[in-house]
């Protein structure tokens, strides 16, 4: 059975990608994280990576940063090999807990995702810094509390000044590491907007690391799904189907569509996985 | 009692003598540094570090006292020591806490053993421990510039990077900021400041001006600038207030700037209520 669509229409590629994988490979010892990964993703594709705990999404992303070099094939991101401190990639990590006392405030957090890897106290160019920040911050609705302590805000609050401390740099791409995480429904939606609008308007490639596809599921152009060094990569409505999980899994799963929902059953061998779950 | 904790007597003579001003001198030079690195300490949430180093910098102070070498010179040696087995040996903070707590027993039991064996000026042994400002003279004021140019130089130049490992560190590694070797660097300014101050306020009392300045501050802003300027203000004022308190009585330093810092701290929690309510 073939699930309608949940995406209007998936958009193929069609300008060259901007981050690239061929032939790709990650190998911890005799243990095969994932190999033979090919994926391009073009600008303002939104490509969501799913999978169990311990399938490499993670892994994924630390070889996109240049953290770590993949075992063979290879990479390219904005036209370059992955280094450390690429400025054409974004990066939104897990909400956590922060010291409610750290001295730093949200402008402090949006400022050193532009300039926090550079040398010296940048005293020059402080307007300049200033007024992008300050962009940065209104763009997620984050002016009102830009000067209070970031550990005293929300989780919600914390994620939007992520989401613009990870675009003030203004990146090609956007490198998602379950950022909605531990997010209540509403603030969930909040951070996804924000994210979706701006690769609507700056064509900003999304790569979207998550265990929890519902949230994005409006917004997703392809799926890739990975098990146990196994891959699917394609449209939701293709991948997300209980033959290609069912094979992925290499046991019986069932993809149920419930509204505009979907309810995945038996993956991760738990019997009652459901990724139609959300926090109350 | 009172009486001899708080007298200004013949302070305007104490204040001509040459010993005198090289110490107020030295404290402001103190206070410059441990003020500039307190709220980084304070966010990397390294007090406990701070302790064990300046520990060990009180058993690199009493091997050379011993062995007849500057204590200045040991006290540096064995606060970097400490630094670096920190740095390498803990840099997630459960382990780092009893790394230190292994290394800081051992050091201070060292120390105390090399200091029964030594057998000169009995206040030379003091002083270690609890500071002392006659310690202070003219060939220390310069090791004292030296070392104090060297952190706050290699501070500004890596500010930014220091602020964002410290405070952020999962983004920052994701940008590229190299944030194991700016830990292995930040422990290292922090045994060199901690060097510094060993022979000032002692070694029991470091903690005096090098958290309490940045923990005051992180009270009442969380602005990482303004909270930098306040911890300078806050450590001048304990190192500096501390020192002229001391000298009429004749008592230790330490006592008067411990009890300035704590103050300073008491009064920036009163704010933060206040300001709350």
């Amino acid at each position: 059975m073939v699930l309608p669509s949940p995406a209007t229409t998936s958009r193929r590629p069609v300008a060259a990608p901007v981050l690239s994988l061929r032939a790709a490979a990650v190998r911890f010892g005799d243990r095969t994280l994932w190999d033979g990964l090919d994926l391009d993703v073009a600008p303002g594709e939104f490509v969501a990576v799913l999978g169990p705990n311990g399938s490499g999404k993670t892994t994924l992303i630390r070889v996109l940063l240049g953290l770590l070099p993949l075992s063979a094939g290879e990479v390219r991101v904005g036209g370059t090999t992955p280094r450390r401190g690429n400025p054409t990639i974004g990066y939104v990590p897990q909400q956590k807990a922060l010291d409610p006392d750290l001295p730093l405030r949200g402008r402090d957090l949006v400022g050193l995702g532009l300039d926090g890897h550079r040398l010296g106290l940048g005293l020059a160019g402080r307007r300049q810094r200033r007024t992008r920040v300050d962009a940065a911050l209104a763009a997620v609705g984050g002016t009102g509390y830009a000067d209070a302590p970031v550990g005293r805000l929300s989780g919600g609050e914390q994620q939007r000044l992520r989401v613009a401390q990870a675009l003030v740099g203004d990146p090609a791409v956007l490198l998602c590491d379950e950022p909605l995480l531990s997010l209540d429904l509403a603030h969930q939606r909040t951070v996804t907007q924000l994210i979706d609008a701006r690769r609507r308007s700056a064509g900003t490639a999304v790569l979207f690391v998550t265990h929890e596809i519902n949230p994005v599921l409006p917004l997703v152009d392809r799926v890739l799904y990975l098990v146990d060094g196994r891959f699917r990569i394609g449209p939701p409505h293709e991948v997300m189907t209980s033959a290609v999980l069912s094979e992925l899994y290499r046991t019986e799963v069932d993809v149920l569509r419930v509204r505009d929902r979907l309810v995945v059953i038996g993956a991760d061998g738990s019997g009652a996985h459901c990724h139609g779950e959300e926090p109350a | 009692m009172i009486d001899r904790l708080f007298t200004l007597d013949g302070i305007g003579q104490l204040l001509g003598l040459p010993f005198v001003q090289s110490a107020l001198l030295a404290c402001a030079v103190l206070g410059l540094v441990a003020g500039a690195l307190a709220p980084l300490i304070v966010s990397r949430g390294m007090a406990f570090a701070v302790h064990g180093t300046a520990e060990l910098a009180f058993t690199g102070g009493a091997a050379a006292l011993l062995a007849g070498v500057s204590v200045g010179l040991g006290a540096v040696a064995g606060a970097v020591v400490a630094g670096l087995v920190f740095g390498v040996l803990g840099l997630r903070q459960r382990e780092r806490d009893s790394v230190i707590g292994v290394v800081l027993a051992f050091g201070l039991g060292l120390g105390v053993l090399l200091l029964a064996l030594y057998s000169g000026r009995a206040s030379n042994k003091f002083g270690l421990l609890t500071g002392s400002i006659v310690s202070v003279d003219s060939t220390n004021l310069v090791v004292l510039a030296v070392v104090a140019a060297l952190v706050l130089g290699t501070l500004a130049v890596l500010y930014r990077p220091l602020l964002f490992a410290s405070t952020d560190p999962d983004v920052a590694l994701a940008r590229g900021v190299p944030v194991r070797l700016l830990s292995l660097v930040f422990a290292v300014l922090i045994a060199l400041t901690t060097a510094l101050a060993v022979p000032i306020v002692g070694a029991i009392m470091v903690l005096a001006v090098m958290i309490a300045p940045g923990a005051a501050a992180a009270r009442v802003t969380a602005n990482p600038v303004l909270a930098t300027v306040l911890a300078i203000a806050f450590a001048e004022l304990a190192l500096l207030g501390g020192t002229v308190l001391s000298l009429a009585p004749g008592l230790p330093v330490s006592g008067y700037v411990a009890a300035i810092a704590f103050l300073c701290y008491v009064g920036c929690r009163g704010v933060a209520r206040l300001r709350r309510t």
